[in-house]
């Protein structure tokens, strides 16, 4: 069902918010007027390189750049003895149990990952600067490497002096003991191993940063590929001890992000600090193979789950163990990934009386794992998921009458779960119900029994997802380790002449925002989407922000621009009934006019307001001219997004091919400002999660070398490896936000994964399949019918 | 390094530069000339965001040299627009939402506006095959292959109308 998109100008303000308006963003993204940080020329700008380790773990012996200093258009080279600054990467989240660990910009004793950091070249020109990286020796002894979370904690290598045993951290949620007791009055248990692979985010534009220095002021301009600039101000600022008002960080256009944008890495401080060095403006655009060497990876789930079950099948019990990694050192959120995004989520759709779940972080030889699309809310769906579909086979009952029989009913909420969760609304069978429908469900199991007749294999795989965004209440968050608030705030300002800037401190990528929130504040301010104007990302023009990730700018961005609208509107409306000679409480405001009630002639424009309000000659006591009104707005709740996703597909036991048929997607995000944005959101995390369940992994050998650090060998999901997605949603607004929005960016990227490897071994179910771990590529398909002798 | 004077017609305008034997035709038009549409992804021809047509033809510009572009009219997404109005395979992508953070769209459209110049009326899964090289990572290609159909039957194809997901 594709939605059609509708002419801006044709639409009334008072029914913009929820249309599908084509999205304003566009012309200047089809015709080459965008612009990204490589764009950018500044005169006299020079270009600098990183020399990285070609080992995964290796201690550094010397490091001569002589013959690079010499080469002709090198500017400068420094290496890590040259940074005379902290020069250590902060971590964003702490736990009880965190080894915090040093993470240098550039590493000066032992590089602890292929691609760490080890000396940088400035030049005149980008190929000059490449060249002289060759030109940079640099003697190592190497030592042996790990790259498996349970190998590094189980007698692996020491990575770092200060963590034991590599262990990063040891967390657990949940009632240990409730949960035992569970397990031994389970009627019925199953459990299962699986794994979640290492991804690599692959956003079409590789990060780069420019930067310009002006010593008389020391003012640091820095543009850079950013999801949240203020949040790479404050941090910067310490790590290259510069005045956080002395620097300023802009994100042009941004060519992607899914969470890779989000963390602070060494890359961008050390092109800020190059600047400051070499008192010129520098460039610095990684490669895609340093994108594959550096962007902090996803996932890295070893887990074990287990279920417990009463005779009828209700779950009673949910136990989880799960080795995470996270890689060489600790990214900037990387602590509260696989802890509070993970472990919180395990309760799913259902009603679950017991969970116990524990998690070891494992430092490895891989480069640091961080937040990716959906971050520790798709590792914990896909076991989930995974052991729900596991269990209803034990029980010998549908999967989908199983979920419906174990979801929490549409009547429990505000809902508790064990794990530390009030889920703020759903209603979970309705999804089911329409995805059972697009599927025609009951036709398509006799057509599958049909087909297993013939020797043809199909198989339908459920994903009953929930997830947690609109991250998130400042005070929670704070309390489980958080190092910020994660507020987002907003500025709303009328010009004189009755147009309106809104500054918002989230920072789009992709996401459409410039239309969203010009739907937003048109239909609050009851003006043409022409007047308004939308400014994010510069923490220049924007007084605060937190930036956009976790599917929050909606929710919590979206309700900061409803909060100053809201005020704005407040402070015209004294404006207007002193302007109209009425009592305030007389006055309405609708469709941007404001009337005095029954006497619907009295009536001012809030354009004509703003006018008056600049003006300023006739104002009401104890007002003060202007109009504009800021605010920052903290979620009281994260919203709860949630669908079923289901997929159908046929397997050939004799290639291991897997063939889609149809894939469902039914998506319950609260209200829609812009159906199609949202849609879009929905089809694009779901071809991510196509590409973790049948082709992505990033895959190491024993020394810790990337096998998969190319797109020739990493495969980014192409134009015929995504199946046609039927999209269709259901609305159970949350009642937390004056929105009533949840969120939809990561959505079908938690949906999708377990959807299609449920639906794999459905369809394999007759060869004794039980489980297959991602990426599902025709070899792992053929080798598991054929374990079990490959007869149906 | 050697040197090479070469003339490239862009978008119509015929410019002399010097590039050295070893300069890509994507930085010679990015970093040289400004035509900033076209965008470095992978510099290894595998995600085609920095497609253009050298004499009419798609070409991913991060694996031609420079010099071996000397004398031929190249065509970047700054030239697709004429005379203030959008080409319909601009068009069709903002219909369509064929977008998202716009990274891969000069390169994707660049590609299917030469399929397009061979192929009247594509089905979906011919409209697949071609944009095989060129890499998005945002829409999930669905409404991509939606404004490919729309373009299609705004240049005259006879195709049904997009949206033949439903």
């Amino acid at each position: 069902m594709s939605i059609e998109t509708e002419d801006p100008s044709e639409i009334d303000p008072a029914e913009i918010l929820g249309s599908a308006i084509e999205r304003r963003e566009d012309p200047a993204l089809i015709t080459g007027d965008a612009e990204y940080t490589d764009d950018i020329q500044i005169p006299r700008m020079t270009h600098m390189a990183v020399k990285r380790s070609q080992h995964a773990h290796a201690r550094i012996e010397d490091v001569d750049t002589s013959e690079a200093e010499a080469m002709d258009g090198v500017v400068d080279v420094f290496t890590a003895e040259d940074i005379d600054v902290p020069g250590s990467l902060p971590v964003g989240w702490l736990l009880e149990t965190l080894e915090q660990v040093d993470h240098p910009i550039l590493a000066g004793e032992k590089v602890r990952y292929q691609g760490d950091g080890v000396a940088i070249v400035v030049a005149e020109d980008r190929y000059t600067a490449q060249d002289a990286l060759d030109a940079i020796d640099v003697e190592y002894e190497r030592l042996d490497a790990v790259t498996d979370p349970s190998d590094a904690l189980n007698g692996g290598p020491e990575i770092h002096d200060d963590a034991a045993d590599n262990v990063a951290f040891e967390w657990e949620i949940g009632n240990a003991d409730e949960t035992e007791e569970a397990f031994e009055e389970a009627a019925h248990t199953v459990d299962l191993e699986v794994e979640n692979q290492l991804l690599i985010p692959n956003a079409m534009e590789p990060r780069a940063a420019v930067a310009d220095y002006n010593p008389s002021d020391n003012q640091i301009d820095l543009a850079m590929t950013t999801q949240n600039p203020h949040v790479h101000r404050l941090l910067m600022a310490g790590v290259i001890d510069h005045p956080e008002n002395k620097l300023s960080i802009r994100a042009p256009d941004v060519g992607g992000g899914f969470g890779s944008k989000i963390h602070h890495y060494a890359d961008e401080a050390l092109t800020a600090w190059a600047a400051k060095q070499v008192e010129r403006p520098v460039k610095w655009v990684a490669t895609r193979s340093e994108t594959y060497q550096t962007d902090a990876l996803g996932r890295g789930h070893e887990t074990h789950g287990q279920v417990a079950m009463d005779e009828d099948g209700n779950i009673t019990g949910l136990k989880v163990d799960t080795k995470a990694n996270l890689g060489a050192y600790l990214s900037t959120f990387a602590p509260s990934i696989p802890t509070y995004l993970y472990g919180t989520l395990l309760s799913g759709q259902y009603e679950i009386p017991a969970i116990h779940c524990e998690v070891t972080g494992a430092f490895t030889n891989v480069p640091p794992v961080d937040a990716y699309r959906g971050a520790g809310r798709p590792e914990a769906s896909y076991i989930v998921e995974r052991l729900v579909k596991h269990a209803a086979e034990h029980m010998d009952m549908d999967p989908a009458e199983f979920r419906r029989q174990n979801f929490v009913p549409g009547d429990a909420f505000p809902y508790e779960t064990p794990v530390a969760m009030v889920y703020d609304s759903g209603d979970y069978e309705k999804t089911l119900d329409r995805a059972l429908e697009m599927l025609d469900y009951e036709e398509f199991r006799e057509r599958q029994e049909a087909a297993r007749e013939e020797g043809r294999y199909l198989g339908v795989g459920f994903s009953a997802y929930i997830e947690a965004c609109g991250i998130a209440p400042s005070e929670l968050v704070g309390q489980l380790g958080a190092q910020a608030g994660l507020w987002e705030s907003s500025l709303v300002r009328f010009q004189p002449s009755g147009t309106v800037t809104a500054y918002l401190g989230t920072s789009g990528h992709g996401q459409g925002h410039d239309t969203t929130y010009s739907q937003i504040l048109a239909s609050e301010l009851g003006l043409d989407i022409e007047d308004i104007d939308i400014v994010e990302g510069d923490t220049d023009e924007i007084p605060q922000g937190m930036g956009t990730y976790g599917s929050r700018s909606a929710a919590v961005g979206g309700s900061a621009l409803v909060q100053s609208a809201r005020k704005v509107v407040e402070k015209a409306k004294k404006i207007a009934a002193h302007q109209l000679e009425a009592s305030e409480d007389d006055i309405e405001f609708e469709d941007g006019e404001f009337r005095v009630a029954g006497a619907p002639d009295r009536s001012m424009h809030i354009q004509d307001v703003a006018g008056a309000a600049y003006l300023a000659h006739d104002m009401p006591d104890d007002v003060e001219p202007g109009l504009e009104a800021s605010s920052f707005y903290d979620p009281e709740n994260f919203v709860f997004p949630f669908g079923m996703h289901a997929a159908i597909v046929e397997v050939d036991p004799d290639t291991g091919e897997i063939d889609f048929e149809t894939y469902v997607a039914v998506d319950d995000v609260g209200n829609q400002i812009n159906p199609k944005i949202v849609e879009g959101q929905i089809h694009g995390g779901v071809a991510q999660g196509v590409g973790q369940a049948l082709y992505e992994g990033a895959e190491y050998d024993e020394n810790g070398q990337l096998l998969t650090g190319s797109m020739q060998d990493y495969t980014v999901p192409k134009a015929m490896h995504v199946p046609e997605m039927e999209t269709d949603s259901t609305v159970t607004e949350s009642p937390h936000n004056p929105l009533g929005v949840k969120g939809v960016g990561e959505a079908g990227t938690i949906a999708a994964p377990q959807a299609i490897v449920n639906a794999v071994v459905d369809a394999l179910e007759p060869f004794g399949v039980e489980n297959i771990e991602m990426p599902l590529k025709e070899e792992r398909v053929w080798r598991a019918i054929h374990e079990n002798g490959g007869d149906a | 390094m050697a040197e090479h004077d070469i003339t490239l017609t862009v978008n119509g305008n015929e410019q002399e530069l010097t590039v050295e034997s070893r300069t890509l035709l994507v930085h010679a038009l990015r970093d040289e000339l400004g035509y900033t549409g076209p965008n470095v992804g992978c510099e290894s021809s595998m995600c085609g965001a920095c497609t253009v047509h050298v004499d009419g033809k798609a070409v991913k510009s991060c694996t031609m040299l420079a010099v071996q572009a000397d004398g031929t009219d190249v065509t970047t997404v700054e030239g697709l627009d004429q005379d203030g109005e959008f080409h319909p395979i601009q068009e069709a992508f903002q219909e369509e939402h064929g977008l998202q953070c716009g990274y891969c769209t000069p390169g994707m459209m660049m590609t299917a506006v030469d399929f397009l110049d061979d192929h009247d009326d594509p089905g979906r899964e011919e409209i697949r095959e071609a944009l095989e090289g060129n890499l998005c990572r945002c829409t999930g290609y669905q409404n991509i292959v939606n404004a490919v159909e729309t373009a299609s039957n705004k240049m005259g194809g006879s195709g049904a109308a997009a949206g033949g997901d439903d």
